[in-house]
């Protein structure tokens, strides 16, 4: 079996356009002590790596990179864990090809 | 506020927005559309294949000016394991036709064009305005819609939600359910971009012809989800998609399976040394029939992706929701024509009209299917694509061994892996929710 090399989202964020609205996140982590299974899963399921866990164990977001494609909506905001909503009109990613 | 109002507000133009935007436009009526994006397609992803007969009915000579990448003459279907894959080709030149019926497209440049049509038909298209909530009255009715713009409170006779996959407008009105985990897959998506020769040699096409090659096996990683590679002119759109419950249960990332694809002997030369342009990712409906929600009340209808409109089984989406699109138009100008009111009673027109299309008609055929991929996702996606490509091997590597002993051997695989009530319960289960 093969090693895995790593796969950098970064990279793949790198190649798309955004018109960022500094300031304004669309999405907002309810502040917690502990995250839930739900808000922890995001570190692997947002296919833009916008979760991070920080040094306290808290789950944090940066948008900016943020491809709105709503996975974390799905799976966090019935528990209350996230607020979702768009970004303001013109703002967020800019799709060349979509 | 905008003082005027207008008969339709439209709140989104992706497929479903604009095909309504468009019918309602073309019949008259007063349309506003609102998108968020910079314009109609920059917020849209798809993979994506254009369905001709349905785009025909809302514009018969798109074929003019569309831009339209490949129609599709090839169609493969590969069941993967680790290093192989086991083929299913359709071929044929009779998909060489004046009218071809099926295309790739490019969603950012196929909707602009869109939606220059739904404006040279009539209506007032706004873009880079978010619709942030709908305006009801004191009972309930929607009567509009506010937006992100100072004071961006429009109103109109009918709302028609448009506003795809994770639409909030009708969640937030409390008019529809959120989509849950288990009913909605994450599709990621890489753009590859290589000289047109080298497309048409590595796929053996010839001028304009294209091929569309969709993938299952392992590399889902038991998870219930499919690849795909279509080729465009000077691109390839190449992805994969799994349900979004799997992703959260096996902790597998987006980006590692498309890198896994990607990296499969059978993928791996296809790209070879492309340019990768665009990293996009989106969800799609794959509820299936169980999943549609309420379709109109008040003052309001839902269309498209945003009513859960996808045929997983044939992955048909963007066809479904230009016809639901349409036939929402359709309803509503009846509806106004007779001079009466936009209620739910009224607008039930537009279930009505649904249920007898292939929409709902098709949807209801596979209504089984979603739940039985997803209960047996380890089995459809891991086992049999393994088993498959060892019979496969066993059958074609020549090596001395008696071909009665070769057959016994896949045989006794099989019996092993899912033994013969396993065999046969998922038979009796595929036929069942296929019938």
């Amino acid at each position: 079996m093969s090693i895995e090399p790593s796969v950098r989202v970064e990279d793949k964020l790198f190649y798309n356009r955004y018109l960022v609205d500094a300031g304004r996140a669309h999405i907002k982590v309810r502040p917690h002590t502990t995250p839930s299974p739900e808000l922890l899963s995001m570190l692997k399921a947002c296919p833009a790596r916008c979760y991070e866990l920080n040094g306290n164990g808290q789950v944090e977001i940066t948008v900016d990179g943020c491809i709105e494609c709503g996975t974390c909506r799905v799976i966090c905001e019935e528990s209350g864990d996230i607020e979702w909503s768009y970004p303001r009109g013109g703002y967020g990613v800019l799709f060349k090809f979509g | 506020m905008i003082e005027e109002k207008f008969d339709a507000i439209v709140v989104g133009a992706g497929m479903a927005g604009n095909a309504a935007a468009l019918t309602l436009a073309q019949r008259g009526l007063k349309v506003l559309q609102l998108e968020r994006g910079e314009y109609s397609g920059s917020k849209n992803v798809q993979g994506a294949i254009l369905y001709a007969d349905m785009l025909e009915k809302l514009i018969p000579d798109f074929r003019e000016d569309a831009p339209l990448e490949r129609h599709l003459v090839e169609q493969r279907f590969w069941m993967m394991d680790d290093r192989s894959h086991t083929g299913l080709h359709y071929r044929s030149d009779d998909f060489n036709e004046e009218k071809p019926n099926r295309y790739t497209i490019i969603r950012a440049q196929f909707d602009k064009w869109f939606s220059q049509k739904v404006r040279e038909a009539g209506a007032t298209v706004l873009c880079e305005t978010t619709v942030t909530e709908l305006a009801q009255d004191a009972y309930g009715k929607v009567i509009g819609v506010r937006t992100d713009r100072a004071d961006g409170e429009i109103h109109a006779d009918v709302v028609v939600l448009a506003e795809g996959v994770n639409g909030l407008l009708g969640t937030r009105a409390g008019l529809r359910k959120r989509p849950t985990p288990d009913k909605v897959a994450l599709a990621v998506k890489e753009m590859h971009f290589l000289p047109r020769e080298t497309i048409e040699a590595r796929f053996n096409l010839k001028g304009d012809e294209g091929m569309v090659i969709e993938a299952a096996g392992t590399i889902s990683r038991g998870m219930t989800g499919m690849g795909f590679i279509y080729a465009n002119k000077e691109c390839i759109s190449l992805g994969i998609g799994c349900l979004v419950a799997d992703f959260q249960r096996t902790g597998e990332t987006p980006y590692g399976l498309l890198d896994r694809f990607k990296r499969h002997p059978s993928v791996a030369p296809l790209i070879e040394g492309s340019e990768v342009k665009e990293y996009a990712a989106h969800l799609i409906p794959e509820g299936g029939f169980k999943a549609i929600p309420q379709l109109y009340g008040e003052g309001w209808v839902v269309v498209g992706d945003a009513a859960q409109l996808n045929n997983a089984i044939h992955r048909e989406g963007s066809n479904l929701a230009m016809t639901s699109g349409r036939i929402a138009a359709e309803a509503i100008f009846q509806v106004k024509s007779r001079k009466d009111p936009m209620t739910a009673e009224n607008l039930a027109l537009y279930k009505k009209m649904l249920d007898e299309s292939f929409v709902i008609k098709d949807l209801k055929k596979y209504k089984d299917m979603p739940a039985l991929m997803h209960t047996q996702s380890q089995n459809f996606f891991l086992t049999y694509p393994e088993l498959v490509s060892k019979a496969m091997q066993n059958f074609l590597r020549v090596d001395g061994t008696p071909k009665v002993e070769k057959e016994k051997t896949t045989f006794k695989s099989f019996i092993k892996a899912r033994s013969w009530s396993g065999l046969f319960g998922d038979a009796f289960r595929l036929a069942r929710a296929w019938r």
